[in-house]
């Protein structure tokens, strides 16, 4: 077995940017791309925020290179992919066996959508090249496809720790010696399904989310796709530039509370965070930031705080949702964050929590609301808690 | 790969699978090219107010589950991994409807809820409490196959652990329409009976859902080991799909001969089955063999239903008639390969002994 995993590469696209670089000028300027809804067609439009991708899709299908009737949610997955494969240099070394782990919540679900408009009406209505890529599944292999990929290829949804389950699943595929590379992580598209699921839970705020705010009325829906290169420490040494950081720790538990909430304790949370650190034999104290779950919803935010407490109290690093910027990408958002998290573990980052203005009561903490760089920063916990009480962290250490 | 131990396996089909003291003694005949699973009651295992608002797949799972750590006595298992392509179709459907036809006001969130893809696993860890690693793979046809890699990985990964894996999906009238509409189906209806001579296009729907309980260490009534399992997709052509199944049985240190039997997907459609007759006149030469898509009918986890059947065939030491059509098949049973692809993207080994 392999001992220790390393991030080569990174590639990113979201609400605040169409590669890592413009995603980071946004973090570090505090510019959110939450806004009203332009490219997806809802009757939400004017009446719930959210994150989009600032491309409409025949943009998308000429950034990404795929056909205009593939599916957004895999242009997207392909613009980040393509960019974390190429940051990463692996291309340049032969006979790897590189995978391709993506993970997603909703697959093709935008093309289904229209689907049923007509299917419903009449069963032999409603084009067939619209729901053809309706699985999940399908969405990967487009992209697996298209950038080259064949020795592996997995999709993970578990709501909304999805892609962390991948990098999990991918950098265990290293440590096993069953591939030597993996692009990991995930991608969402918006979809009316989501959004409007998300709207009947009652759990969207219809201004900007305020993730851990004492006034915090819920999450906005965001999308994108986030990716790492995970690779072992063989192909590390023969790359030219030298790693980002080390996948030094991860842990999936499951809360076992509610098919929609987290427990009040944040029972999962802590467990997720606290097998995280073991595995990566760190105290809380080692922590330098926690990129924070921290959807904006009552729920999660007091479950998760509850969970921080519990574990690092009296000692707090420095946390923030990035989410007060993307919003929240579902099975994208620990893909996303996750390449936050390995360049705040690289450079020291950390990120603004936006519109903070009253701290939760109950916690001794307050997430940091500048962009700071802290070069002592050694070692970032990133959190993903989902529906069906799916809890993973994962831990970025710096080399 | 390091091998893990079945110690429990618990199936629900179009066959009488689930709490059936026989072993596929009759083949349930269908004749309209769906077959749908025999479903048992659910109220011995699932509170009767929960089950008005679970959809069959749902269902099926959480009782296939339950019954199979009932069956090796564990109550509580390291880790559920859980492999289904389609996911939670029907909730889906449900929703979808609901939104299109209440102009995006849907009323009642429930539908939403239950469709996410990692719904089973996390029903299933409710309803035993288990805290332990949870994870769903989507991998169409590769998703069962993705959900044990995962699992022997865990088992290779945790000394005395033992974990509860499945894989599932479903028929819907929405997805039987569509998959129809698509060509996956034969044209004009055929009985399960006579699925292999119909020599024509199209397969018959198939659904199920079939649940196994993996330890690291042997115990007595283990019904069979798993040495490997490994996925390959797209292959160029049959000379690359050849050679992936040749070097994956060199990987194990597997010749042929050593092969009882071979589990092998056809499902009816002459394209399709075209590959795995092309292998049996190379690589699978003289291998005896069986068939169990006319049982289960095609879906993209049906590698369950196949890894649920090689188990029970090995622990019994038999092979039920209904599978064998006149094939030799020389016993003791004791080393299996299931090889399927789900059309001709994903392809699948899963190799099994005796324990």
């Amino acid at each position: 077995m392999n001992a220790i995993v390393f991030v080569a590469g990174a590639g990113v696209i979201s609400g605040i940017g169409n590669n890592v670089t413009e995603c980071l000028n946004s973090l570090r300027n505090g510019d959110a791309g939450i806004g009203k809804i332009k490219n997806l067609k809802t009757n939400h439009r004017g009446l719930l925020p959210a994150s989009e991708v600032k491309l409409n899709n025949s943009e998308l299908a000429a950034l990404s290179g795929l056909l205009l009737s593939a599916p957004r949610n895999a242009m997207l997955s392909m613009v980040a992919a393509r960019e974390a494969l190429e940051d990463s240099g692996i291309s340049s070394i032969r006979g790897l066996r590189t995978g391709f782990v993506s993970a997603t919540t909703v697959g093709g679900m935008d093309k289904s959508e229209d689907f049923v408009i007509d299917f419903i009406a009449d069963r032999s209505k409603g084009r067939l090249r619209d729901i053809i890529n309706h699985e999940c599944g399908n969405v990967t292999a487009l992209v697996a496809e298209k950038i080259g990929i064949k020795n592996h290829i997995s999709t993970i949804s578990t709501a909304c720790s999805s892609s962390a389950n991948a990098i999990m699943y991918g950098a265990r595929l290293i440590k096993h010696n069953i591939l030597d590379a993996v692009i990991a992580g995930g991608t969402d598209a918006i979809t009316r399904f989501t959004l409007n699921g998300f709207n009947t839970l009652m759990i969207l705020d219809e201004q900007y989310c305020k993730p851990f705010d004492e006034n915090r009325k819920g999450l906005n829906i965001g999308e994108g796709a986030g990716y790492v290169v995970l690779v072992s420490p063989r192909v590390a040494t023969l790359l030219k530039r030298d790693s980002y950081c080390s996948v030094s720790g991860y842990c999936n538990a499951n809360d076992v509370y509610h098919q929609t909430a987290t427990s009040p304790e944040g029972d999962g949370p802590f467990a997720a965070m606290s097998g995280a650190l073991s595995m990566a034999g760190l105290q809380p104290q080692d922590v330098g930031y926690i990129n924070l779950h921290g959807t904006g919803t009552l729920n999660n935010d007091s479950s998760e705080g509850m969970a921080i407490k519990r574990l690092f109290d009296p000692y707090y690093p420095k946390m923030s949702s990035t989410k007060s910027f993307t919003g929240h990408t579902l099975g994208a958002s620990a893909g996303i964050e996750a390449v936050f998290s390995a360049l705040a573990a690289q450079q020291g980052f950390v990120y603004p929590n936006l519109r903070l203005q009253t701290p939760m009561a109950a916690f001794p903490f307050i997430p940091e609301t500048e962009f700071l760089i802290d070069t002592r920063i050694k070692h970032v916990l990133s959190n993903s808690f989902g529906f069906g009480g799916n809890c993973s962290s994962l831990i970025f250490s710096k080399l | 790969m390091m091998k893990v131990y079945i110690r429990s396996a618990a199936c629900i089909s179009p066959q009488k699978t689930f709490n059936s003291t026989s072993f596929l003694d009759k083949l349930v005949t269908y004749e309209d090219n769906k077959l749908t699973c025999i479903e048992p009651d659910y109220s011995e295992v699932i509170d009767p107010r929960v089950i008005r608002r679970m959809s069959r797949v749902i269902k099926m799972s959480v009782v296939s589950a339950v019954a199979c750590l009932k069956q090796a006595r564990v109550a509580n298992p390291d880790a559920i991994v859980t492999g289904t392509a389609y996911g939670c179709l029907e909730d889906t459907g449900t929703f979808l409807a609901s939104m299109v036809e209440q102009d995006e006001d849907p009323i009642t969130p429930t539908a939403f809820v239950q469709s996410t893809h990692n719904t089973i696993g996390a029903q299933i860890a409710l309803l035993i409490k288990c805290k332990g690693y949870n994870n769903t793979f989507v991998s169409g046809g590769a998703s069962f196959e993705n959900a044990l890699s995962d699992s022997m990985m865990l088992l290779a990964e945790k000394n005395n652990a033992n974990i509860l894996v499945g894989g599932m999906d479903e028929i819907t009238d929405m997805s039987h329409a569509v998959l129809t509409r698509l060509g996956l189906y034969k044209r004009q209806p055929v009985s399960n009976i006579n699925l292999f001579e119909a020599k024509s296009k199209g397969t018959i729907n198939g659904e199920g859902s079939a649940f196994f309980l993996l330890a690291n260490s042997a115990t007595e009534g283990d019904l069979a080991c798993i040495d490997a399992v490994s996925t390959f997709y797209k292959p160029v052509d049959i000379t690359e799909t050849t050679e992936q199944v040749t070097s994956f049985l060199a990987a194990e240190g597997v010749d042929k001969n050593d092969i009882d039997l071979l589990i092998t997907g056809n499902n009816g459609d002459e394209k399709n089955d075209a590959v795995y007759s092309a292998l049996q006149h190379s690589v699978f030469d003289s291998i005896p063999t069986v068939n169990y898509k006319n049982l289960c009918g095609e879906y993209p986890t049906s590698t369950a239903f196949a890894l649920w059947i090689g188990a029970k065939m090995i622990k019994t030491n038999s092979i039920p008639a209904i599978l064998n059509e006149g094939t030799a098949i020389a016993t003791p049973i004791k080393k299996v390969l299931i090889y399927n692809h789900y059309q001709n993207s994903y392809h699948s080994l899963i190799l099994l002994s005796a324990c």
